[in-house]
């Protein structure tokens, strides 16, 4: 029988700025068969995107498919003209892109730009179009289905844009669907509700579909089979149980052995019971905007907050976007002046604005951000970036401070030679590295972590906080880690705070995480972390006033 | 596109330039060695009149024909080239170096500072730049360091607000707030974390600016507002021949073209700058 | 994750581009008093005194004294400034220095000149440069765009009076369609009102619409790389549609703000070119006000040139704020 998809020897070229040209997909071949989904698995730079994209015929600008056939239904996307391609995009095979949010024009309504496709192609008229997109909305459990179409692209959420997403790509019954990390940008307790309408429109529709990802957990429940992509080449492929049970290829395990959860004691755990918390937080109260009557910020961003981390402890702190987590981070560190409440550290009370804090209080508490392509200026090297805080807090100079800087790269696992290069020369992991290194070069009592390991690739954020476990016990820290990410929360904390619209909701020791949840909230944000079961989308009951 | 290497090409220093962008270089540079020791190359002195024959055509002894008096155009399109790149020059720094030391702090400093300045110089800029020039040469009379400031003065809060919105956006990386978490001054976090990041646009920008300074510069000495006789920049050459022109007389076409020469080969060089080349690792 | 606020449909303005729309025109009046400090400050620096050019040969020390006093020259700088905008407001403008004519109606009629040569260039430049602008971008990297954006670059980078002598040069002394710098100043016929305008309108067609085409192709490029318009392609749609539909829409807004502020170039445009063919017009008014030191003159013709610079700028600004399609409901 003949596949829907069939790809043969796939190599793309991109074109560098200095006009170089560089293969970035490698000879690639694999078939998707009829009402088959597929899932591409990988890291950034996996070429899993331009793969992808080419089952619509399309490259990127710069980058030229250079070999091998890409046939959809028999025929070759690549030797066809592009009037050929534009009359199959959208008819035959259909894309759901990971930001919906920028994908959706935002000068036209949503109804206009979901039944697009219908006009461009002629398939139907636009009232038997809207009819058609009414279901679809209905079909994928958006609020309203009748009126939504009638709003612009800011009035909806975010998961709800990805679902109109994949109204706008199943409009014109395409045969192969083209999933292009759609959950990836979404909160966990928003991505389960977006892959269930996904997972229900595509197993009534029996159309084949392909899934890019970088979160095996997530394609666990989706896909049929998996193939795992690296450096533009496949690595390994199979069906989902096997990939998941019984896989052969080392990068393929090192990805499962990142979904291992990692019993976790700071060394002090017994002993650090009774002595005073080198943190306390009480009754924290920030903002942004100015001042209202009533003493408190126009758009209050954390109301409320206490919490304490006793020394040679770690205190997680998790929620999803706009819970006030970063913002707390931000205002112990006196980066936003709190309105009102109290730092305290080592039981002594801080200035609300770092500006009016010593430099020796400044030297205890270090933060480190999330993004390190930005919290490293590009234009400094390495070794400048991490001596600095060794001239400015320790006065050391010269010889010193070069000797402490290599110790420094040491520790972080970098090579030496390393402090002569730029950061823009450095892979994320790296860059994470120094950013450390800088933060441990004030000798700090209490480090904040703000996201740090948010932006890395699976097994990189896994080498990271084994570093960070490492420097723990060397240095005997405390971390503040804030995350969004429930798995690494739990690999490194000893407590775990939850967050929710910036009020704490509640507050439990990380052995407890799993079950151990009090609150509704706490309850649900556990319970929607998708598990490497493939069963286990449909195990967990749906919610039903949810959205 | 490769390059054959046989002489030092930017490609070797690890940069890659198109041909355009070379050719607009070198014109720059040209003019620029003009500006320094054209007088030493000119045939005749630029104020002597050294033919009967006013408004005459080119010829083997006079290279660009002569002017309205006789002079010797090429002569005086080498000494003009001193003015004009010269003043332009002079403006451009003083107009950059005050907007983006202003635009850093006002980006960094925030508050009350960055609204005023901002709204002031706003309100500058809200002048026509030739309206401006044309009545505060009026009032204080028109000399080369007079003609400097005010080009410079007119040109700020463009300077300003180029840098100032630069410097807005690196301000909000994580590494500028990392160096205030530090505990940092303003003057480290000005000149250590923001100004070696905005170098490259600013210095794109500067060239624009040049251009624009060159053409009001120009346009002023055309009204007669700018340098003043016997002195001449290429627009006051423009000016005295002006009555050539019926006759498309090269005395009056030349310093035009010196004029466009180097006002395009300016943004020719600045849309065509030297791309780093920065795969050679991977 | 909270849903968004769902805005109740209705045809009154949205209150958050009203609060924008109001707070652009408290600027731009703002900047108009500092502005009109800065013309009114910088026209006290005038070398000379005033009373002594306005007597002349009579300039007896008691002459000077009493006309100082008629003219209130001895109160405080402030108070000067203060009755002067206060006159202007009232549309006072004052009286010439130079020939003793009030100055609004010295202004009147060469002010309608200038109005009539500003609007017949932007009527011609405009769709001109719109549709060089939009082409070329749509037909980006093609021999037809960089034809264009050469020719451009070349525009931008000359002086005003460049183009004004070239096109003396082409028309009048090559093609000798026109006459070379010579115009009457009184216009009888259509005939002659063509041949009045057409030098000074291409002249000042060229200065404005290079900017102009620049900033439209930017924009149209820029909407053009917007993920938007890639999921477009990725629905089949032609290139036509890409930008008829989902690139141009969203570059109105910076389209529009080209426009108006390219419309800006006109006024320093219009310095060179009424001077050069001697177009009677409010800027060639101004240009020999200055030679002649008449205050209350330069003063009226550079508030006039502010006052309509500030129009165009706050009116692309009002624009980009109308543009936005996230204040849409």
């Amino acid at each position: 029988m003949q596949n829907l998809v069939e790809i043969r020897d796939l190599k793309v070229q991109a074109r560098s700025d200095a006009g170089r040209r560089i293969e970035i997909i490698k000879g690639v071949s694999f078939d998707i068969a009829e009402g088959e989904i597929v899932a591409l698995i990988g890291e950034s730079g996996s070429g899993k995107t331009t793969i992808a994209l080419t089952l619509m015929g399309h490259t990127r600008p710069g980058c030229t498919i250079t070999g091998g056939t890409v046939r959809l239904a028999g025929r070759d996307l690549v030797a066809m003209p592009e009037a050929g391609r534009q009359a199959l995009r959208g008819t035959e095979v259909a894309y759901v892109p990971q930001s919906a949010a920028a994908a959706f024009n935002p000068s036209q309504r949503l109804m206009d730009q979901v039944i697009e496709v219908a006009q461009i192609h002629k398939l139907m008229t636009p009232d038997a179009a809207r009819v058609k997109a009414v279901e679809l909305f209905r079909a994928l459990a958006l609020p309203e289905p009748e009126t939504i179409g009638q709003r612009y692209p800011h009035q909806v959420s975010g998961g709800q844009l990805q679902r109109l997403a994949a109204a706008m790509a199943l409009i014109g019954g395409p045969k192969l669907m083209i999933f292009d990390e759609p959950t990836t940008a979404l909160d966990v307790t928003t991505q389960i509700e977006v892959l269930r309408a996904f997972k229900s429109v595509m197993k009534l529709g029996g159309m084949g579909g392909v899934y890019v990802s970088h979160d095996l957990a997530v394609v666990a429940q989706i896909a049929d089979r998996i193939v795992v992509l690296k450096g533009g080449e496949v690595q390994e492929e199979g069906p989902v149980e096997q990939i998941l049970h019984r896989a052969a290829h080392p990068y393929t395990r090192e990805l499962l052995a990142a979904f291992e959860p990692v019993p976790y004691a700071s060394a002090s755990r017994l002993q650090a019971e009774t002595k005073r918390p080198i943190l306390e937080v009480r009754n924290l109260v920030a903002g942004y905007g100015p001042l209202g009557r009533d003493g408190r910020p126009l758009k209050v961003a954390l109301n409320s907050v206490s919490c304490r981390l006793e020394r040679g402890q770690n205190l997680g702190v998790i929620g999803e976007s706009g819970s006030g987590k970063s913002t707390l981070a931000r205002a112990i560190s006196g980066l936003l002046p709190p309105v009102s409440g109290k730092v305290l550290l080592d039981a002594h009370m801080l200035e609300p604005e770092a500006r009016a804090r010593t430099k020796d209080e400044l030297r205890r508490l270090q933060i480190v951000f999330q993004l390190a392509d930005t919290a490293l200026n590009p234009q400094r090297p390495v070794g400048d970036i991490v001596g600095r805080p060794l001239t400015f807090y320790h006065g050391q100079k010269g010889a010193a401070r070069e000797a402490r800087t290599d110790e420094l790269l040491d520790m972080v696992r970098l090579p030496r030679a390393m402090k002569h290069r730029l950061p823009g020369e450095l892979s994320g992991g790296q860059k994470q590295r120094v950013n450390l290194a800088r933060a441990l070069a004030a000798a700090p009592e209490v480090i904040l972590c703000d996201e740090i390991t948010s932006a890395l690739d699976t097994v990189v954020a896994a080498a990271v906080i084994e570093l960070l476990k490492e420097l723990q016990r060397e240095l005997h820290l405390s971390y503040v880690f804030i995350s969004h990410d429930l798995s690494t929360v739990q690999a490194i904390c000893d407590d775990v705070m939850v967050m929710l619209n910036g009020e704490v909701v509640e507050r439990l020791p990380a052995s407890r995480l799993q079950g151990g949840a009090q609150h509704p909230y706490s309850q649900l944000l556990f319970s929607s972390v998708p598990k490497l079961d493939p069963n286990w989308l449909d195990s967990v009951p749906p919610r039903a006033a949810a959205l | 596109m490769h390059t054959k290497a046989f002489w030092p090409t930017p490609r070797r220093l690890g940069y890659h330039m198109n041909w355009v962008g070379m050719i607009a270089a070198l014109v720059v540079c040209f003019w620029a060695l003009v500006a320094v020791i054209g007088p030493m190359l000119s045939p005749y002195p630029p104020g002597e009149i050294v033919d009967f024959d006013y408004y005459g055509p080119i010829s083997a002894k006079l290279w660009m024909g002569s002017d309205y008096l006789g002079r010797d155009i090429f002569s005086r399109v080498l000494m003009g080239a001193r003015y004009t790149v010269g003043i332009s020059l002079a403006a451009v720094c003083l107009a950059c170096i005050s907007g983006v030391v202003l635009g850093m702090t006002a980006a960094v400093v925030g508050g009350w500072l960055d609204t005023g300045l901002s709204r002031f110089l706003d309100a500058l800029n809200s002048i026509p730049s030739k309206l401006f020039g044309l009545v505060m040469v009026a009032a204080i009379g028109s000399s080369i360091p007079v003609l400097i400031v005010l080009l410079g003065v007119i040109y700020t809060p463009g300077a300003y607000r180029f840098a100032r919105a630069l410097a807005v956006n690196i301000n909000t990386m994580d590494f500028v707030t990392v160096a205030r978490a530090r505990g940092e001054r303003t003057g480290y976090l000005v000149t250590r974390e923001i100004l070696p990041n905005i170098t490259g646009p600013v210095l794109a920008d500067l060239g624009l600016r040049f251009v624009f300074i060159v053409l009001l510069l120009s346009g002023l000495s055309f009204l007669g507002l700018g340098v003043q006789p016997p002195n001449a920049d290429w627009g006051s050459l423009v000016r005295e021949n002006i009555g050539g022109l019926p006759f498309g007389a090269p005395a009056v076409l030349m310093p035009s073209l010196a004029i466009a020469s180097l006002t395009i080969s300016v943004n020719l060089l600045i849309d065509n700058l030297p791309v780093k080349i920065r795969d050679r690792s991977e | 994750m909270v849903p968004a606020p769902i805005f109740p449909k209705g045809p009154a303005m949205n209150p958050q581009i009203v609060r924008l729309v109001l707070g652009r025109l408290g600027v731009a009046l703002v900047t108009l008093l500092i502005v009109s400090f800065v013309v009114f400050a910088a026209t006290q620096m005038l070398p000379g005194d005033v009373v002594e050019i306005l007597l002349g040969q009579a300039a007896t020390p008691e002459a000077v004294a009493a006309l100082r006093e008629a003219m209130h020259l001895n109160d405080p700088a402030l108070l000067q400034y203060g009755r002067w905008l206060i006159g202007l407001a009232q549309g006072d403008l004052g009286m010439s220095y130079a020939n003793n004519l009030p100055v609004a109606g010295m202004i009147g009629g060469r002010l309608a000149n200038t109005l009539m040569l500003a609007a017949v260039t932007a009527a011609v430049a405009v769709p001109v440069a719109l549709f060089l602008g939009i082409t070329t971008a749509m037909h980006r990297g093609s021999v037809y765009d960089r034809i264009v954006t050469t020719g451009i670059v070349a525009v931008i980078s000359v002086p005003e009076f460049m183009i004004a002598t070239l096109a003396v040069l082409v028309f009048a002394v090559w093609l000798k369609w026109l006459p070379a710098l010579s115009f009457a100043n009184d216009v009888t016929s259509l005939a002659e009102m063509l041949r009045v305008f057409a030098m000074p309108v291409i002249t000042l067609c060229c200065v404005i619409s290079a900017q102009m085409i620049r900033m439209t192709r930017a924009a149209v490029i820029d909407a053009l790389t917007m993920p938007y318009v890639e999921m477009a392609l990725l629905k089949g749609a032609s290139r036509r549609r890409m930008v008829m539909r989902h690139a141009l829409p969203n570059a109105i807004g910076p389209i529009v703000n080209a426009v108006a502020l390219s419309l800006s170039y006109l006024l320093g445009g219009v310095i060179i070119v009424e001077t050069i063919f001697n177009y009677p017009g409010i800027a060639k008014l101004m240009v020999d006000a200055v030679a002649t030191r008449d205050l209350p003159l330069i003063q009226t013709c550079a508030m006039i040139f502010c006052l309509g610079y500030l129009t165009l700028i706050t009116l692309a600004d009002i624009i980009a704020i109308l543009s936005n399609p996230k204040l849409r409901k």
